[in-house]
């Protein structure tokens, strides 16, 4: 166990991880077709974990069921656990709803809502909270801040959020996902639509965020799993190949599967 | 650069061919505006909107069927929108793959298809013959029930082209599906929906044939809804099929009317939406 000493001096910095979400014996099928097989993982609390693989691996497919996503689509099941506070979300009496107000997603394409810029955000947060007109305001701009996009748009609060720039919509969506106070926020290939430098003012915003938010990322980016997660997992062909700190798995990971991946062998 | 060459060639053919198509469909278009303008300016007069239809070789205008026209077609609009954007919805977001879903789409593009004066015999048999006259209401349903189908049929194709990603963003964040279709999907395709029911409008605007069967026409004034009401089509069918020229230029003046009516009305509402969505 060479990389002891690795996680080891990771973990000097910070308070040692918490467990949020934890993913046991998790399988997932699209009608037959056995997508996910046996997936045990965790999820810590305010730290980013990025899911990383070729494409068909099944990362985006493991990130849509942590917010019960497939539930839109019959053909679609999954057995096993997900626990968050000790309750298993794929229960049959769980309200979907509630609990995407505790787990909040952003897409891979932006996709504002055909309104204000202040409605899409206020859209979200008025389906969970009773608020006044002044409570709402300040909601909206404190979702904008943390965005990073308040001082781009707060002169435009009432235009269309479909006139932004692709950069400031997703970003736009990145508030409209915090402004209804999650605790999870998942991530599906957030920034492959973008250009490089929205590419990088979403990763700041990632590690700006990841204080209040747990963070799950999905990304076929390999750099960018390596720039803003701290835990990585290398998924291929519908299996966990391996998780662990993003540091150790870069740099020394366990499996050969993955340092193939990593090292750009295959994939 | 032989083949280079072919296709500026076959580019180059294409391009007259529907040229010349585009050319002879706005050729007869405007022959038919510039004939309806000349043959209707020269009937029109004030006396047409405030004096009753008269009778042949006197005074008179369309008052009582430019009334009528509008009641009818008001009404049947307002009942034929709501149950065709309703049924419309229901096909794009809840009986998509579902057999009620499919049998309703079947049936109603039957019901598109159908003649019109099919629809005029159906309720002159359902409505005129057990009320043992015509009136204004049987005119009213035989006209919704033509609005209906073109409206489901816009509604539910506008829809399926609001991408499922907005669907998907809107349940992410919570929303119960109802939310989501009231305030993303229906918001976002407001314009297309709208054209539905424009398209709507127009059609029934001319239509004749249904009402000939259910509202027939009324020489007078008439607001009763249990009774035959005048209407521009039917006062056009009479009127310009007769012998006499004061008639045969009101007949005009009436299709100059429903032509102007329909092209401002379009007007009127893509303004109003194009302003609602920018904003």
């Amino acid at each position: 166990m060479a990389n002891v000493t690795l996680q080891q001096q990771s973990t000097v910095k910070k308070p040692p991880p918490v467990t949020q979400l934890a993913i046991r014996n998790f399988n997932f099928y699209y009608g037959k077709f056995h997508a996910l097989k046996n997936i045990n993982m965790d999820v810590y609390k305010s730290r980013v974990t990025a899911f990383i693989g070729p494409s068909g691996c099944g990362k985006s497919t493991l990130l849509r069921t942590l917010n019960r996503m497939y539930s839109l689509y019959p053909e679609q099941r999954a057995d096993g656990e997900l626990l968050l506070d000790g309750k298993n979300l794929l229960d049959g009496d769980l309200d979907v709803n509630e609990l995407r107000a505790r787990i909040g997603m952003v897409f891979q394409k932006p996709t504002p809502f055909p309104m204000s810029i202040y409605d899409n955000i206020a859209f979200g947060v008025r389906l969970h909270e009773k608020m006044s007109r002044g409570q709402m305001d300040e909601r909206v701009e404190w979702a904008l801040q943390r965005s990073a996009l308040w001082g781009e748009v707060k002169d435009k609060l009432g235009q269309s959020g479909m006139s932004l720039s692709g950069g400031q919509q997703q970003r736009l969506c990145i508030a409209r996902g915090i402004a209804v106070k999650p605790e999870i926020l998942l991530l599906d290939e957030p920034t492959s639509a973008l250009d490089p430098i929205s590419t990088l003012r979403i990763e700041e915003l990632i590690h700006d965020l990841k204080k209040d938010f747990t963070i799950v990322i999905v990304t076929h980016n390999m750099q960018q799993a390596a720039r803003v997660s701290d835990y990585t997992a290398y998924m291929y062909l519908g299996e966990l190949i391996e998780f662990d700190l993003t540091d150790s798995l870069f740099i020394k990971p366990k499996k050969k599967e993955t340092e193939d991946y990593i090292t750009g062998r295959f994939g | 650069m032989e083949l280079h060459k072919k296709r500026k060639v076959i580019n180059k053919i294409a391009l007259a061919l529907s040229l010349a198509a585009m050319s002879f469909g706005l050729f007869w278009l405007a022959w038919i505006l510039i004939t309806i303008l000349h043959l209707g300016i020269s009937g029109l007069s004030l006396a047409v909107f405030t004096q009753m239809t008269p009778p042949p070789g006197s005074a008179g205008g369309l008052a009582n069927a430019i009334f009528g026209s509008f009641v009818m077609v008001g009404l049947a609009t307002l009942i034929g929108t709501p149950i065709g954007i309703l049924a419309g919805v229901y096909l794009a977001e809840y009986g998509r793959i579902t057999l009620l879903g499919h049998v309703t789409r079947f049936i109603n593009d039957i019901l598109l298809s159908a003649p019109s004066i099919v629809i005029g015999l159906f309720i002159y048999a359902a409505l005129v013959v057990p009320m043992g006259k015509f009136s204004a209401i049987s005119g009213v349903i035989a006209l919704a029930l033509l609005v209906i189908p073109v409206v489901i049929r816009t509604t539910e194709n506008i829809l399926r082209l609001v991408p499922d990603s907005l669907r998907e963003a809107a349940s992410a964040l919570g929303a119960p599906k109802w939310i989501m279709i009231m305030q993303v999907t229906v918001r976002a395709s407001q314009a297309g929906i709208m054209t539905g029911i424009l398209l709507a409008v127009a059609r029934i605007a001319g239509e004749t044939a249904p009402l000939l069967f259910t509202a027939l026409s009324n020489q007078f004034w008439s607001t009763s809804m249990t009774d035959p009401m005048a209407n521009l089509p039917v006062t056009i069918f009479r009127f310009a099929m007769s012998p006499f020229k004061d008639w045969q230029d009101l007949a005009w003046a009436g299709v100059l009317i429903i032509t102007a009516s329909v092209l401002v009305l379009n007007i009127v509402a893509r303004a109003i939406f194009k302003e609602k969505i920018t904003t």
